[in-house]
C-alpha cells in the first residue's frame, strides 16, 4: 500500500508530473519573454494534456500495432519508477537498496529507448529517420553521462547507492566543490540535459522544420498524451538526479527548489541562444571535446582533485 | 548501402507556408537527388492583367507578392514608361527609390527570422520579425497599409513623403540600424550558427551562372549583378551606394550579403530623404500608344522583370512577369543535393522563396461565441491605429 502510494502519488507520478507540467510551462512562458511574446498561463500544460486524452487514438496501416500503442506506457512506467526511487532516497535517505543508482541509470535510459520501438514501429520514412537520430543522440550522451557519474561513484568512495551519496555529501561537502566533481556537474548541466530532455540545440530526433516531429509524427491522442507526460516527469527527474549526485548538501525543500530552478533557467537559456546543430555534430561534439573533458573528470577524481 | 527513400518537403510543410513540393531522395541522411514541382500558387496574373486597364494593372501586379509588394508594380510602372515614353518628375523617382529600399529592409529581415526559425534558432525569428515592425509602421504612416502600398502609378507616386514624415523615418532608421548591428554581432560570431551555415549548401560561381540565378543568390556566390546598378530606374544613379558580393556562395555568404545589404539600404533611405527635390509627384498621362515595354527592378530576391504589349487601346495585349524566385528555387537542383536532410531544410528556404498570404480575420468572443469583429471592424481599427501614429509623429515634429 505505501509502496503504491509512493509510485502513484509522491514522489511518484502525480507530484513529478505536475512539478514536470509546471516547469515545463516556466520554460514557455520563459521561453516567451525573451522572443517578446506573452506565453501562455500556467494551467497550458495541463489543458495540453486533457485535451490529448480527449483524441482519438490513429493507428497507422501497416504498423505493429501492440507495438505501436505499448511503447509510450513502456517508457512512461519506467520514469516514474525512476522518480519515485529517487524521490524516496531524498526524503528517506538510509531505505534505499543497494546499487539504487544503477537501477535509476538503466530506468532513465528506457524512456529514450521507447521512443526509438514507438517511430520504429510507425511506419514512417520521417518517424525511421527520428528514430534513428534520437538512436545516435543516446549513444552520444550516455557515454559521457556514466563518465560523469562515475566521477561522483568515485568521490564517494564508491557508493552506488543513492541515499549513502547523499549522506557522504552531507557529512563532507557536495560533490560540485571539488575540480573534478565541478567539470562533471558543468558538462551534464551544458550538454547531457539538453540532450537528455531534447531541447534545442540537440532537438534533432523532433526536429519540427526538417522532418515535422520526426519520431512523434504518427503519433496522436493517448499514446502522444503519455510521451508528453514522459518528457515532463523527466524534466522534473533529470535535473533532481544532477541535484542528488553533485549538489547533495542540503536538501531541504527550499534549497532543492532553487538549485532545481537554477538549472532549469540555465537549460532554458541554453535553449533560446542557439541554433539546432546537425545530428553528425552532435556526434562529433560529444564523442569528442566532451567525452575527453568527461574522461580528464574522471582521471582526475581519481588522482582525488 | 544504396537505399533510397523519399522524403518529401511539401506540398504542405511547417518548413515553408508556401505549397510547394520537394521530393529528396535520401540515403540514411544524405540528399543524394531532388525533385522540385512548382505550381500550386497559379492565379493566372497575366491572363488577369490582359483584362484590367493600364492603371488597374498596378494594384494588380502588387497582389502577386505580398512581401514584394512593390517590386512588382515599380517594374510594372516601369514598363509602362518604357512604353509610353513618360518623363517621371524627379520627386517621384526619388520617393519610389525610397519606397522600394524600405521594402528590401523589411524583407530581409523576414528572411532573417525565418533562416533562424528553419535552423531551429526562434530566438532570432521573433527578434527579426520585432525589429521588422517599426519599418512596417513607417509604411503605415506613408501610404497607410503596412503592406500593399499601393504607392506606384504610371507617371509617378500616389502618395507624397510629407514634411513631417521625414524626422519619424529618420529616427527609425537608427533603431533599424541599431538592431542590424546587433544581428550582424550575433550572427556573424557565433559559432554553432557558423557550423550550421559555413560550406554548407554551396552553389559556385560556375553553377550560379549557368542555373541563371539573380540577386543575393547569385551576389553570394561571386556574380557580381545588381540591376539597380546595371541598368539604373528610380534614383539609383542619384545617390552612392555599394553592390555586396560575396565569394563562398554558401549559407553563410547569402546571410552576410542580406546583412550587409541591410545598411546599404538605411543609407540609400538617408540620402534619398536629404537630396528628396521639390515639386510634383506625377506627370499627367493621357494616354498609352500601341507599342512595347520593359521594366526590371532589383526585387529583395533579385531581377523582377515585367514586358508590357500595347496595341493602343486600355488594356494590354500581352503583360509577362518574370518573378526572381522562378530563376532561384530551380538552383536548389545543385545546391541541396550531397548535404544532409538538416541542410536541406535550411539550404531550399536560403534562397528566400517568396510566398505571399492574405488571410481574412474574425475576433470571437470565447465565452459567447459571438462575433465581434468582422473585416470592415478591422479595417477601421487599422485607420485608428493610423491616426494615433500621424498624431505620435505630428507632436514628434
Amino acid at each position: 500500500m505505501k509502496g503504491l502510494f509512493s509510485y502513484l502519488i509522491f514522489p511518484g507520478f502525480l507530484f513529478s508530473a505536475f512539478i514536470g507540467l509546471i516547469a515545463g510551462w516556466l520554460d514557455r512562458k520563459i521561453t516567451a519573454r525573451i522572443q517578446w511574446r506573452k506565453g501562455p498561463p500556467w494551467y497550458q500544460n495541463f489543458l495540453d494534456i486533457l485535451k490529448l486524452l480527449g483524441k482519438e487514438t490513429i493507428i497507422p496501416e501497416g504498423t505493429s500495432a501492440l507495438t505501436f500503442i505499448f511503447s509510450p506506457f513502456f517508457g512512461f512506467l519506467s520514469a516514474v519508477l525512476a522518480t519515485t526511487i529517487l524521490g524516496r532516497s531524498i526524503i528517506f535517505p538510509r531505505e534505499g537498496f543497494l546499487g539504487d543508482l544503477i537501477v535509476v541509470l538503466y530506468l532513465l535510459m528506457i524512456p529514450v529507448i521507447s521512443i526509438i520501438i514507438g517511430a520504429s514501429a510507425s511506419h514512417n520514412p520521417l518517424a525511421s529517420l527520428g528514430a534513428s537520430r534520437e538512436m545516435k543522440m543516446a549513444l552520444g550522451y550516455e557515454l559521457f553521462f556514466l563518465f560523469c557519474v562515475s566521477v561522483v561513484i568515485i568521490k564517494t568512495n564508491g557508493a552506488i547507492q543513492l541515499g549513502s551519496i547523499i549522506n557522504h555529501q552531507m557529512s563532507f561537502k557536495s560533490n560540485i566543490f571539488s575540480f573534478s566533481g565541478f567539470l562533471a556537474f558543468l558538462l551534464l548541466v551544458l550538454f547531457y540535459l539538453p540532450a537528455k530532455l531534447g531541447f534545442v540545440p540537440f532537438d534533432a530526433p523532433e526536429a519540427e522544420q526538417e522532418i515535422i516531429a520526426g519520431t512523434m509524427i504518427e503519433y496522436s491522442g493517448l499514446g502522444l498524451a503519455i510521451f508528453k507526460l514522459t518528457k515532463a516527469i523527466l524534466l522534473y527527474t533529470m535535473p533532481v538526479l544532477l541535484i542528488v549526485l553533485f549538489l547533495g548538501k542540503d536538501l531541504s525543500a527550499l534549497f532543492l527548489i532553487l538549485k532545481y530552478l537554477a538549472i532549469l533557467l540555465t537549460v532554458i537559456i541554453i535553449k533560446n541562444t542557439n541554433p539546432r546543430l546537425r545530428i553528425d555534430q552532435v556526434l562529433r561534439l560529444f564523442w569528442g571535446p566532451v567525452g575527453i573533458l568527461a574522461f580528464l573528470a574522471v582521471i582526475l577524481a581519481g588522482l582525488g582533485y | 548501402m544504396s537505399h533510397k527513400v523519399i522524403i518529401p518537403i511539401g506540398p504542405y510543410h511547417p518548413l515553408q507556408e508556401e505549397p510547394e513540393f520537394f521530393r529528396l531522395y535520401v540515403e540514411g541522411e544524405r540528399v543524394v537527388d531532388i525533385d522540385i514541382v512548382i505550381g500550386y500558387n497559379h492565379r493566372g496574373i497575366e491572363e488577369l492583367s490582359e483584362h484590367k486597364h493600364f492603371d488597374q494593372v498596378a494594384f494588380l501586379v502588387e497582389r502577386i507578392c505580398g512581401i514584394c509588394s512593390t517590386s512588382h508594380p515599380f517594374a510594372y510602372v516601369n514598363a509602362m514608361e518604357d512604353l509610353a515614353k513618360i518623363e517621371v518628375p524627379e520627386r517621384a523617382l526619388y520617393i519610389r527609390t525610397i519606397i522600394a529600399e524600405m521594402e528590401r529592409i523589411h524583407s530581409h529581415l523576414l528572411w532573417l527570422g525565418l533562416a533562424g526559425h528553419f535552423i531551429g534558432y526562434n530566438t532570432v525569428w521573433m527578434w527579426a520579425w520585432r525589429y521588422r515592425e517599426p519599418i512596417l509602421d513607417c509604411f503605415e504612416m506613408i501610404c497607410g497599409n503596412r503592406n500593399h502600398y499601393a504607392m506606384m502609378k504610371i507617371g509617378g507616386v500616389r502618395r507624397d513623403i510629407e514634411e513631417q514624415h521625414i524626422s519619424f523615418l529618420k529616427k527609425t532608421l537608427d533603431e533599424i540600424a541599431k538592431a542590424v548591428d546587433m544581428f550582424k554581432g550575433a550572427i556573424m560570431d557565433d559559432p554553432v550558427i557558423k557550423a550550421r551555415l559555413k560550406g554548407i549548401g554551396v552553389l559556385t560561381k560556375k553553377q550560379a551562372i549557368e542555373w541563371s540565378v539573380v540577386g543575393p543568390t547569385a551576389r553570394a556566390s561571386g556574380v557580381n549583378i545588381d540591376v539597380r546598378r546595371d541598368d539604373p530606374y528610380g534614383a539609383y544613379d542619384r545617390v552612392s551606394w555599394n553592390v555586396i558580393v560575396e565569394k563562398d556562395g554558401d549559407i553563410f555568404a547569402k546571410t552576410k550579403v542580406r546583412i550587409l545589404e541591410l545598411y546599404e539600404s538605411i543609407s540609400i533611405i538617408r540620402q534619398c530623404l536629404d537630396k528628396l527635390p521639390k515639386g510634383e509627384i506625377e506627370a499627367v498621362v493621357k494616354e498609352i500608344p500601341s507599342g512595347e515595354g520593359i521594366g526590371r527592378v532589383e526585387a529583395p530576391r533579385g531581377e523582377c522583370f515585367h514586358y508590357v504589349r500595347s496595341d493602343g487601346t486600355n488594356r494590354p495585349i500581352r503583360h509577362k512577369v518574370r518573378a526572381p524566385s522562378y530563376m532561384n528555387v530551380a538552383s536548389n537542383k545543385v545546391s541541396a543535393v550531397g548535404g544532409t536532410i538538416s541542410d536541406a531544410a535550411i539550404t531550399l528556404a536560403a534562397v528566400d522563396p517568396c510566398y505571399c498570404c492574405t488571410e481574412r480575420v474574425a475576433v470571437i468572443d470565447k465565452s459567447t461565441d459571438k462575433k465581434i469583429m468582422n473585416g470592415w471592424q478591422l479595417i477601421e481599427l487599422s485607420q485608428k491605429k493610423t491616426e494615433i501614429i500621424k498624431k505620435i509623429f505630428s507632436k514628434n515634429k
